[in-house]
């Protein structure tokens, strides 16, 4: 779940992040007020859930109320990457001397979590990390202990920064692992942070992304930062390919087939919940393959309901063919999907023999899915072939 | 769409016994027995191929009075 920029701030701000003043509008005429009272020299930010913001005009600078709100104006008309704002930051126009940037986020093969520290700040990390590799440090920590502040030091200190500037960016940075921590994020950058004229250094822009599971958790802090408990967004508006597989899971309280998040691909996945669905998407790419979609099925749907995500996702245009992958199940019945997959298949007017490019889900009543999957021409195969070398057979067969 | 996977043979015997009908209704567990307007059992072919092939329905009757086919074996 991602915030806007002036909630993530909201938010930074209790964890001893120096930031600018600034006001939130929802209006030119409010944004011309804000500028009033901010006093002086403003930016005046389009407040989307994007990037790239800068180069779409989404950011503006302004002297004066009244040029504040000629600008708001136009910024609150501007849709950005198709995302309306939900309205506009104003905030004091800083000088700044040098840009920082920090984040921290998880490290999947790591298994810990990690800041990224550079000294090159307010732009594009990866470039900095392919073109000046002893400006940015990698620094692991764990997300069981409580965190200490002399990680955040050797984080900033591995660029080579020393003094005030340490002492000053170690407390950012020791602020961001916290909030990350403490606010189950899954992303939380400041980029940049801005060194002023006067010396001292404070937050210029913020993305925070918060494991949206973590939502009941955190009722209180969005809350206090005004998301309302409606309001479940996501990085971008779901497609109708997503509404409609949400639909399919509401629509029967047995088992899960949905959580769909619609991908450019042509090979349609069904496959297993939680870590096995992940690891099967990754195989497929790793293979070459071009998932149509992720999505989780498990915990034993109905054979109706695994039927009609299989027809939704054979519906789909771009879906060529689909995969059929789990890891071994235990309280989902392997027949069950295979009849459900098959019935899908059959009614969205596909021979599941050709439409299938594999089924590996073994586990209980394998015998039983087996001997229906056998009868309908569908390959499949048992636990003696591994999930990957299964996506890579799939992968194989789009081609053919 | 028709049932594609399973089917469902109920004797005519199961008729003679009221309590017994309406125990296949009570015990299957995806709803495959309905009774209708007299009081007859018979099956919704809609939930068919959600049967779990669980024999709650051969255990509530007589032995052969119940027949759960699984077309695809056949
Ligand atoms: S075997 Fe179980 S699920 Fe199938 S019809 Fe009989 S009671 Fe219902």
């Amino acid at each position: 779940m991602r915030f806007y920029e002036y909630e993530a701030k909201q938010v930074l701000a209790g964890y001893g992040v120096a930031l600018p003043q600034r006001e939130f509008a929802t209006t030119a005429d409010a944004a011309a007020e804000a500028t009033s009272k901010l006093g002086g020299p403003v930016v005046i930010k389009s407040q989307v859930l994007s990037g790239g913001r800068m180069k779409a005009g989404g950011v503006k600078f302004a002297d004066t109320p009244e040029e504040a709100r000629d600008h708001a104006a136009a910024i609150l008309e501007l849709t950005i990457n198709g995302l309306e704002p939900a309205g506009v930051l104003v905030e004091e126009k800083r000088s700044v001397e040098q840009e920082y940037y920090a984040a921290v986020t998880y490290d999947g093969r790591a298994k810990r979590p990690l800041i990224i520290f550079s000294d090159m700040g307010g732009i594009d990390i990866e470039e900095v990390a392919e073109q000046y590799p002893d400006h940015l440090s990698r620094t692991h920590f764990s997300a069981s202990r409580p965190f200490s502040d002399f990680t955040a030091k050797v984080a900033v200190a591995s660029v080579g920064v020393t003094g005030r500037d340490l002492n000053q960016l170690t407390r950012i940075v020791a602020g961001l692992a916290r909030l990350f921590l403490e606010r189950d994020m899954t992303l939380a950058e400041i980029n940049p942070i801005g060194k002023l004229d006067d010396g001292s250094i404070i937050a210029l822009d913020c993305h925070l992304d918060m494991e949206s599971e973590a939502r009941n958790t955190h009722r209180a802090l969005l809350q206090e930062i005004g998301v309302p408990d409606d309001d479940n967004r996501q990085a971008r508006p779901p497609t109708q390919f997503e509404i409609d597989a949400a639909n399919v899971d509401a629509a029967d309280t047995r088992g899960v087939a949905g959580n769909l998040t619609q991908f450019d691909g042509n090979l349609g996945l069904i496959i297993g919940a939680g870590g096995g669905s992940l690891t099967l998407f990754d195989a497929v790419r790793a293979a070459g393959g071009s998932p149509a979609n992720y999505c989780e099925i498990g915990g034993n749907p109905s054979v109706s309901k695994a039927a009609a995500l299989t027809k939704l996702i054979c519906e789909q245009p771009q879906v060529e063919k689909i995969a059929v992958m789990m890891n071994v199940v235990s309280n989902t019945r392997v027949d069950i999907v295979a009849r459900g997959v098959i019935k899908g298949c059959i009614e969205a007017g596909f021979d599941p023999a050709e439409k299938i490019a594999i089924f590996r889900i073994p586990g209980s009543w394998e015998e039983e899915g087996f001997a229906l999957l056998e009868k309908y021409g569908v390959e499949y195969v048992d636990r003696s072939v591994s999930m990957h070398e299964a996506a890579e057979r799939a992968v194989a067969k789009m081609g053919a | 769409m028709a049932a594609m996977f399973i089917r469902v043979d109920i004797a005519d015997s199961v008729q003679d016994d009221p309590a017994v009908c309406q125990q296949l209704v009570e015990v299957c567990p995806v709803d495959i027995f309905e009774l209708d307007d007299g009081g007859r059992v018979r099956t919704v072919e809609d939930n068919l191929d959600e049967c779990t092939l669980c024999d709650l329905c051969i255990d509530a009757t007589q032995p052969g009075q119940i027949d759960v086919v699984k077309l695809y074996r056949e």
